[in-house]
């Protein structure tokens, strides 16, 4: 299935004012791989999700979806495939009713009435939102904005989906909800957040960054129990594994 | 402008009708006004038939949209307000001598509030998306229906980051009587960076899901024999309104003169 490898070979980006985000990343994500790329602030994930999709291009080194390199050339092609969910849903949802908003995707495809609406309700029937299609998307929820956001680009039928800090802005429940939606994909996806215990329940695999390098790779389970490593990193052990503060024993994952 | 969108959702006859002919009908009623002379006052009063008519049966909500009027009103009194003292030559109405300058003023007033109200009313009852797809049906070059709808949207981000700023300053301003001197200039350059930077962010995820410069809403429309008949009854009423003086005739008839 190499048509479904997603691979960042030697990367380098610096920004304009010279502040070097990303700085010799190289990885392989195969297909069905649930990846979480995890690091302190300025660490490069959200450089490195740009990059992936094609919204930044790297200095030097190369992307790779499949057998087709990431440049402006096939970007319409490569965004087919990959689908994006911001951190800030309020920069994703920007048409005026929620409908509108997960057609805008295959509308932009070309796509007949018919198939647009059939992927429409497909995608809010997915994510649980089918009696909100017709309110306005800056009148929702943090939680129903969040399950919008993904409609948009589930309605792309994408092979891989990438999150930007999906639990962000969202109440406990909302982010319960959130995790029992993602786990229910079974497409490739690349989540980058700081909200370990939600890394650990979603991801196999985690890749760390640190100054725009990848400090780690590997499972999860073992990268994230690792309280020197977490440290190093600037960051620290999911809540799920500190102790207790009321009794000091340490909570079970 | 938000509340506009809204309202652009609900289902009554008026919002039914086909994007294209409301868009057409409002352009000649525009075109009908602009037409009347400057000095024309009374030739004017049958034309506020028509966003009264569709305002009631669009169910659109009359203070909201008075205030949006409101708005507009010193820009509109802005630029009349020279014509009296300037266009001195007077004029007597009904035995009182009465600047030819003020006539003028109240015309462009009027003129104005009721091209205003009409273009309100074209996006309370379409929206922008339905008007920008009308406008790319009557084969408006693509560059300008773009530039009007990324404007249109750009501007609530504007207006939406003015109200964080605003916000931020309220809360640790302690004297409330507006905003400092010394605080204008770093408090509009931070809005225009982060506008700039959120239209970037928004023009970002729009790429990311395909889009190249073409908006694709995919509504299709199907004319309709009401669509037709709105047109061609609102249509003979402007231009019976404009080449007949209405309200004369009607005193006229009235008084047997």
């Amino acid at each position: 299935m190499s048509h479904h490898i997603t691979e960042g070979i030697n990367l380098h980006y610096s920004y304009p004012n010279g502040f070097k985000a990303v700085n010799g990343i190289s990885f392989r994500i195969y297909h069905g791989e649930s990846v979480g790329i995890i690091g302190a602030n300025g660490a490069g994930k959200s450089t490195l999700l740009m990059l992936l999709m094609g919204i930044l291009f790297p200095d030097e080194g190369e992307i790779r979806i499949g057998e087709t390199k990431v440049t402006k050339k096939t970007l319409p092609m490569i965004r087919q495939r990959l689908g994006m969910v911001f951190q800030d849903p309020d920069d994703q949802l920007f048409m005026t009713t929620v409908y509108d908003d997960v057609a805008f995707g295959p509308h932009n495809f070309k796509l007949d009435e018919t198939e647009v609406k059939k992927r429409v309700m497909q995608s809010l029937e997915k994510t649980g939102i089918v009696h909100l299609k017709e309110r306005a998307p800056f009148k929702l929820s943090a939680g129903e904005k969040r399950s919008t956001a993904i409609a948009t680009v589930l309605s792309m039928n994408p092979d891989i989906l990438i999150l930007d800090e999906p639990a962000s802005f969202l109440d406990p429940k909302s982010r319960r909800r959130l995790l029992n939606l993602l786990k229910s994909f079974d497409h490739t996806k690349i989540i980058t957040s700081h909200d370990l215990d939600m890394i650990s329940e979603l991801c196999d695999r985690t890749i760390i960054l640190k100054e725009g390098t990848v400090i780690s790779d590997g499972n999860t389970k073992d990268l994230i129990t690792d309280k020197k490593l977490m440290d190093e990193c600037g960051l620290e052990l999911p809540l799920s594994l500190q102790k207790c503060p009321v009794c000091s024993k340490k909570y079970k994952l | 402008m938000r509340y506009l969108e809204d309202i652009a959702h609900k289902k009554t006859i008026i919002h039914k009708l086909h994007p294209v002919i409301k868009l057409v009908t409002t352009f000649i009623y525009l075109t009908v006004i602009v037409s009347f002379d400057k000095y024309e006052i009374i030739g004017l009063f049958p034309l506020i038939l028509f966003p009264v008519i569709m305002t009631a049966a669009a169910e659109i909500p009359v203070f909201p949209l008075i205030k949006r009027l409101i708005y507009i009103e010193p820009l509109i009194i802005g630029i009349g307000i020279l014509n009296p003292l300037f266009d001195n030559k007077i004029i007597s109405i009904c035995g009182l001598s009465v600047s030819s300058g003020w006539i003028v003023f109240i015309s462009i007033v009027l003129k104005s509030s009721l091209t205003v109200t009409s273009a309100i009313i074209l996006m309370a009852t379409t929206g922008i998306d339905k008007i920008a797809l009308s406008l790319r049906s009557l084969k408006i070059p693509k560059i300008f229906v773009l530039q009007i709808l990324l404007t249109y949207r750009y501007i609530s981000v504007l207006i939406e980051e003015a109200g964080r700023t605003m916000k931020a300053y309220s809360i640790r301003s302690f004297d409330n009587k507006g905003i400092q001197k010394k605080a204008w200039g770093s408090l509009l350059g931070g809005l225009v960076i982060r506008t700039y930077d959120r239209a970037q962010r928004i023009y970002e995820a729009m790429c990311i899901r395909g889009f190249n410069g073409e908006y694709n809403t995919g509504g299709r429309f199907k004319l309709s024999l009401p669509d037709i008949l709105f047109l061609i009854f609102w249509t003979l009423f402007f231009i019976v309104s404009r080449l007949i003086n209405l309200p004369l005739l009607l005193g006229l008839l009235i008084t047997g003169a």
